[in-house]
């Protein structure tokens, strides 16, 4: 970059100029990204200070204690977690996405504008919102009463299924945006020419419009299982102290415990399994851009 | 019912407010060559559409082989379509592409490939096997878009428009190729254009289609020498249409008179009343003009040249008559002295002006 740099000012020509120009970018991103990356890295090497901040002495311990039973289970925890909501997610994001890309134009904007909706509201708030629904003698609960399903409050808050509904709700919408950017790429005269060709519709669909919207689906297990790895606040809100995710105890090791190398050894290993994760996307669905980053 | 293969029976479709085919009806026998040929928004692709199953018409019957298909899934016709797109899957190769309906019958491995590269043979694309269409250019995956409808021996192959988007030295190189290949694979084709000539070239029978429904279905001959309709007439090749009102009707021919002089025309044993009002087209090569100075007593109709023009290898005057109308005389090779602002006055042999619009008649 820096010889780059250096040919660039010496020629100035109309691309080294425009490269010139995105310069600032690069600078930015180094600070503010780049940056933080790299003291975190460092940060999970160092020792834990008595009192207050960090002794600068190299270890492995906070690696280490992240294989002990207790913070195992908690990466376990979240993984299932988040595999469950990613499969939720699939099963009602994808045919969402799928059959708003076959509305006309006037009901894909009205669609659209039901999902950006809730976006002008912080997501922090909207959840408080599913505390009043599913509280002892909430919304929920009274509906179920009223209908005689249930004769006692079920209780749903501060317990895994809510959750669950929590991840799924706040994460939802990127699945639907992903498949949906995916489906309306899709050229249905590709359907016609396969049902022409003798394939039922169940068929046409499997052999050509979910292969062809299999980037955008995979895009959106990506775009949904990472964030609902490290998600601290929805568990916070709706599981109480019941449940605790991989985020929880980060934020927990960093707010409260003040424990700065410790957090920044589990965020590090959170960020090598996500990493992951995109690679195996990638190997899939030979895809090199997330689609559906609207 | 038995012998022919296709027959549609009074269709009827409306996309809305707007009725796309008005009592259509069409019989297509094995093994010929139909063209439906119209301007676009004529109804021919929805003609087609409702053939493949693809779209299902509000009324009338679709027979194939004699049964009525009417309401199968266009997965249960033995009818397949070359896309006017091609609607090739990108995400399969040419091999992948034009296996596919052999795959969803289940047909074993050695005899799709076998029937495969018989195909590519046919469409003369061998060795492009693992190609993904992509990676083709348009002539080749217009071929490839024909060899996978043929694989599935369909009975009729639909053509919607195969050869539109070629240019035109690879378009007349594929006229000749299909017909060459309908003549050896012996499948019914329905082929769609809007392209005059094409449908000229190439097909047995051509129905003209104007505004969803069928203005004459005839040979090229039929269709080109003996149009029915002024818009057959100036849709098929090009012709003047003139208006007049008969003054003197003979055994074989009529004489007819408008505001820019005196015409005649053939009269094909149509009974023809004096004083009726007619429709006449001649052909622009069938226009003969003659410098109005040399013969004051001539019969025809007086005009100016208004401009001489080339096009397509052929010569073209513009004749302005008194009454504005403006009538085409086309030449092969380099004509006349006339130059524009000459009196010349317009005729043309009886037998070369045909009657159309005979609403009724005969």
């Amino acid at each position: 970059m820096i010889k780059r740099l250096y040919e660039c000012i010496r020629s100035l020509k109309i691309n080294c100029l425009a490269f010139l120009a995105v310069l600032p970018l690069f600078a930015f991103t180094f600070i503010f990204v780049i940056g933080p990356l790299a003291y975190m890295l460092i940060l999970s090497f160092l020792q834990r200070a008595e009192v207050w901040g960090v002794v600068n002495k190299f270890t492995f311990k906070n690696y280490r204690d992240i294989l002990e039973p207790v913070y195992l289970k908690t990466f376990i925890e979240s993984f299932k977690l988040a595999i469950t909501t990613t499969f939720l997610i699939t099963i009602i994001g994808y045919p969402f996405g799928y059959f708003m890309a076959k509305l006309d134009a006037k009901w894909k904007k009205r669609m659209m504008m039901f999902i950006f909706v809730p976006f002008w509201t912080s997501s922090l708030i909207r959840l408080y919102g599913w505390i009043i629904i599913f509280r002892a003698n909430g919304v929920f609960d009274r509906f179920l009463m009223t209908l005689n399903i249930t004769d006692a409050p079920l209780k749903l808050l501060y317990s895994y299924p809510a959750v669950l509904v929590g991840m799924v709700y706040v994460l939802l919408p990127f699945m639907i945006l992903a498949v949906y950017s995916s489906a309306e790429k899709l050229d249905w005269s590709l359907v016609e020419a396969a049902r022409d060709l003798g394939a039922s519709s169940f068929q046409a669909f499997l052999t050509i419009s979910l292969k062809l919207t299999l980037p955008g689906l995979l895009s959106g297990v990506v775009l949904t299982f990472i964030p609902s790895m490290g998600l601290f606040f929805i568990a916070d809100i709706l599981g109480g102290n019941k449940v605790v995710l991989v985020g929880n105890l980060i934020q927990e090791q960093l707010m409260k415990a003040h424990n700065w190398p410790f957090a920044a050894a589990l965020s590090v290993i959170l960020m090598i399994l996500t990493s992951l994760m995109i690679y195996i996307y990638r190997r899939i669905s030979n895809v090199k851009e997330l689609e559906g980053l609207v | 019912m038995g012998e022919y293969i296709l027959e549609l029976d009074r269709i009827e479709k409306s996309f809305g407010d707007v009725k796309v085919l008005n009592d259509i009806s069409l019989s297509v026998k094995q093994g010929e060559f139909i063209t439906l040929l119209g301007p676009s928004g004529c109804g021919k692709t929805t003609t087609l559409r409702i053939i493949a199953g693809l779209e299902k018409p509000d009324k009338g019957k679709v027979y194939l082989e004699g049964k009525d298909v009417t309401n199968a899934e266009p997965n249960r016709r033995n009818v397949n379509t070359v896309f006017q797109n091609y609607a090739l899957f990108p995400h399969m190769t040419v091999e992948g592409n034009i296996s596919y309906s052999l795959r969803l019958k289940r047909l074993d491995r050695a005899r799709i490939k076998e029937t495969v590269s018989k195909a590519l043979e046919l469409v003369q694309l061998v060795g492009f096997e693992k190609r993904m269409p992509s990676e083709l250019s348009g002539g080749q995956r217009q071929r490839v878009a024909i060899a996978r409808a043929i694989v599935n021996e369909p009975r009729v192959l639909l053509l919607d428009e195969p050869l539109g988007a070629l240019d035109l030295q690879l378009r007349r190189q594929m006229q000749t190729e299909l017909k060459r290949l309908q003549k050896h694979l012996g499948i019914t084709f329905v082929y769609i254009t809007h392209d005059q000539e094409e449908a000229l070239n190439m097909s047995d029978r051509i129905a003209v289609m104007r505004d969803g429904k069928f203005e004459q279905i005839g040979t090229p001959q039929e269709v080109y020498d003996q149009p029915k309709t002024s818009f057959v007439a100036s849709f098929v090749g090009s012709a003047n249409i003139i208006y007049g009102t008969v003054s003197h009707v003979n055994e074989d021919t009529l004489v007819f008179e408008n505001k820019n002089g005196i015409g005649i025309a053939a009269r094909n044993k149509i009974n023809i009343l004096k004083g009726q009002k007619i429709t006449v087209a001649v052909r622009t090569e069938h226009i003969s003009l003659t410098p109005a100075a040399s013969n004051r007593n001539a019969v025809g109709l007086m005009g100016v040249v208004k401009e001489k023009s080339f096009a397509g290898g052929l010569l073209q005057i513009f004749v302005n008559l008194a009454d504005g109308q403006e009538i085409i005389a086309s030449r092969h090779g380099i004509d006349s002295l006339l130059v524009p602002g000459d009196n010349v006055i317009v005729t043309w042999a009886p037998e070369k002006a045909i009657l159309v619009d005979l609403e009724g008649a005969q």
